[in-house]
């Protein structure tokens, strides 16, 4: 069993990283550099090369095999064109209506499934399922429900008297009957993360507010708001993540329609994908990337900047 | 109001109003699957007059020659040789990471972040993936699948290594332990809980991924894609595409029944500091 006999008499003198020696033979670490390698290749080529050829391929004219440079012509397109301009328009939207709501409805059902009532742990599975579930799946389902003449959501609306509208069919809906479904989907997720969150709340701050006669709305307020911070700072992140670069819903639903009235910068990327103006898609990138990192990097820092220590 | 009279009926409410929010669409789901192709396209909220099952289940399989078959062996392939790597290279890293404080640490957590920020640049990984003769092939989707899962994973790896006593691994290495075989003998085995989450976690996101699949292997068949696909074609036999749902809901919901607390935990656990 021991083969580096050598290297493990000394290596419990330096097990910490090493200060570099004269003399040739620097003790090994029992956790090399090297077990970084594999992860780092994969990670390199696959993720960080294309993120950095992008740019240079954003300012192109590109057929995958040849390019012929003709600088920020792309972004020019890109924010002259209505249907790319809409695009952004409504990624911003979508990301912030469905990050708002995931982590207002989050919380305040984080609240109701730790208090006190019966079937809690099965409310709490029912409210989560949903994210595990194919996105695809949820987007055709929903476009059948909501079908303007046959979808259920009408059907039961006009029930009671009401004429239900084109939910998805109606360029001003479309997107946020799309957003409606994100919550949906993604609330359980934001609700599991704020249940953890106030779990970590210590018994003692409740047993003071009661003993000094708070009511619950101060006992919300005024413990679990903002001893709940970092939850909520982290639903706030993940959700507006996923928001912005959204896709799978949309495409489902609508592919973006009617018209395009519900496309995010993530469809237009592939709709320019598919129409081989490669150089444009991959513009529609860059501008993702810089609209991902210019909201969430101040957000996080300035969100991580005021947590409370419980 | 007492203590008791509120458990009960915002429980009850509490019941009732998810049934209908969150039980309803499955529900219609199961009940469209089940039935023959004229009720199905009715699109109503009715229990079937005759449960065509065994019917739909056969007519969606048999589909241009079996293709949901082939689709879902290709995502079980997929799913499984992608989690098995990204447990393996993801725990490496967090394990240097969080035992070995260098220079380069800071480094490396910050292209660990950076994984779960920055969207990928779809059409330059294709280009890429063209350079190295692996676009639209099945290892080509592999390595992507690893490559994006990463972050995350190294992130719920990092968090639990934490907690394993230093003293462990010198008890390891006095005994003559190389970085190997303190990895692999004694460290991992101790990982046993976090992997079972990474494991979950990430085996159901690949499963439902559908973005990768279309960008970089569009022309073999995978579950969701199929769906997708299956879309147009039974356009107006909802029967048989909600038979195709229900089919790919099947996978999750089986972790779901058993696993639960670990996807939970490890959603969470990645999420809240502390």
């Amino acid at each position: 069993m021991a083969t580096h006999t050598s290297a493990s008499r000394t290596a419990p003198a330096s097990r910490r990283a090493s200060p570099p020696t004269p003399q040739r033979g620097r003790p090994k670490s029992p956790y090399p550099h090297w077990f970084y390698l594999p992860a780092a290749v994969l990670y390199s080529v696959l993720f960080l090369i294309p993120t950095f050829a992008s740019f240079y391929f954003s300012l192109t004219r590109w057929t995958l095999f040849e390019t012929e440079f003709i600088g920020l012509d792309n972004f020019v397109t890109f924010f002259q064109q209505p249907q790319l301009v809409t695009g952004l328009t409504n990624t911003m939207v979508y990301a912030f209506v469905t990050s708002g709501v995931k982590v207002v409805l989050g919380l305040l059902l984080a609240v109701f499934l730790t208090s006190q009532i019966i079937a809690r742990d099965w409310l709490r599975s029912v409210i989560f399922f949903p994210v595990l579930v194919s996105t695809i799946g949820v987007g055709i389902t929903f476009q059948v429900l909501m079908d303007p003449q046959d979808g259920l959501i009408n059907d039961s609306l006009a029930l009671l008297g009401i004429d239900g509208p084109g939910w998805l069919t109606d360029p001003d809906l479309a997107l946020l009957s799309i957003a409606a479904v994100d919550i949906w989907k993604g609330v359980g997720l934001a609700t599991v993360i704020f249940i953890a969150g106030l779990a970590a709340i210590p018994g003692e701050y409740y047993e003071a507010a009661r003993v000094d006669g708070a009511s619950s709305f101060n006992t919300f307020w005024h413990i679990m708001l903002p001893l709940s911070r970092p939850a909520t700072a982290t639903v706030i992140i993940l959700s507006l993540i996923g928001g912005l670069r959204s896709f799978e819903l949309i495409w489902a639903m609508t592919r973006g329609g009617p018209g395009f009235s519900s496309d995010v910068i993530a469809s237009v990327i592939y709709k320019q994908y598919q129409a081989g103006f490669y150089g444009i898609s991959t513009a529609g990138n860059v501008v993702l990337f810089v609209v991902v990192t210019a909201i969430i990097l101040p957000l996080s820092m300035a969100l991580n900047r005021r947590e409370v220590d419980a | 109001m007492t203590r008791g009279g509120y458990r009960y009926w915002a429980g009850t409410l509490g019941i009732v109003a998810t049934a209908v929010v969150f039980i309803v669409p499955f529900a219609f789901i199961v009940l469209t699957s089940l039935k023959n192709r004229p009720e199905a396209n009715l699109l109503e909220f009715s229990w079937p007059s005759e449960i065509a099952l065994v019917a739909n289940f056969m007519e969606v399989i048999e589909t241009r020659d079996y293709m949901l078959v082939i689709a879902f062996i290709n995502s079980a392939v997929l799913t499984v040789a992608s989690v098995a790597i990204i447990v393996v290279l993801a725990s490496m890293v967090a394990f240097i990471l969080q035992r070995r404080k260098s220079r380069w640490t800071p480094f490396v957590n910050f292209l660990v972040l950076s994984g779960l920020i920055i969207p990928p640049a779809v059409v330059p990984t294709i280009w890429v993936l063209e350079g190295i003769r692996m676009f639209d092939t099945m290892i080509g989707l592999i390595l992507i699948e690893v490559a994006f899962g990463l972050s995350f994973s190294i992130l719920l790896f990092r968090a639990f290594i934490s907690t394993i006593p230093r003293e462990i691994d010198e008890a390891a290495i006095i005994d003559g332990a190389g970085p190997m075989q303190l990895f692999f003998r004694v460290v991992l085995p101790l990982l046993k809980p976090v992997v079972v989450t990474v494991v979950i976690v990430q085996a159901v996101q690949i499963f439902n991924d559908f973005v990768n699949p279309l960008y970089f292997l569009p022309s073999a068949p995978t579950a969701q894609l199929t769906l997708y696909n299956f879309q147009s074609q039974f356009s107006s036999s909802y029967n048989l595409l909600f038979m195709d749902i229900l089919l790919i809901t099947i996978p999750p919901l089986i972790v779901f029944i058993f696993f639960n607390r670990q996807i939970v935990a490890g959603m969470t656990s990645g999420a809240v500091k502390g």
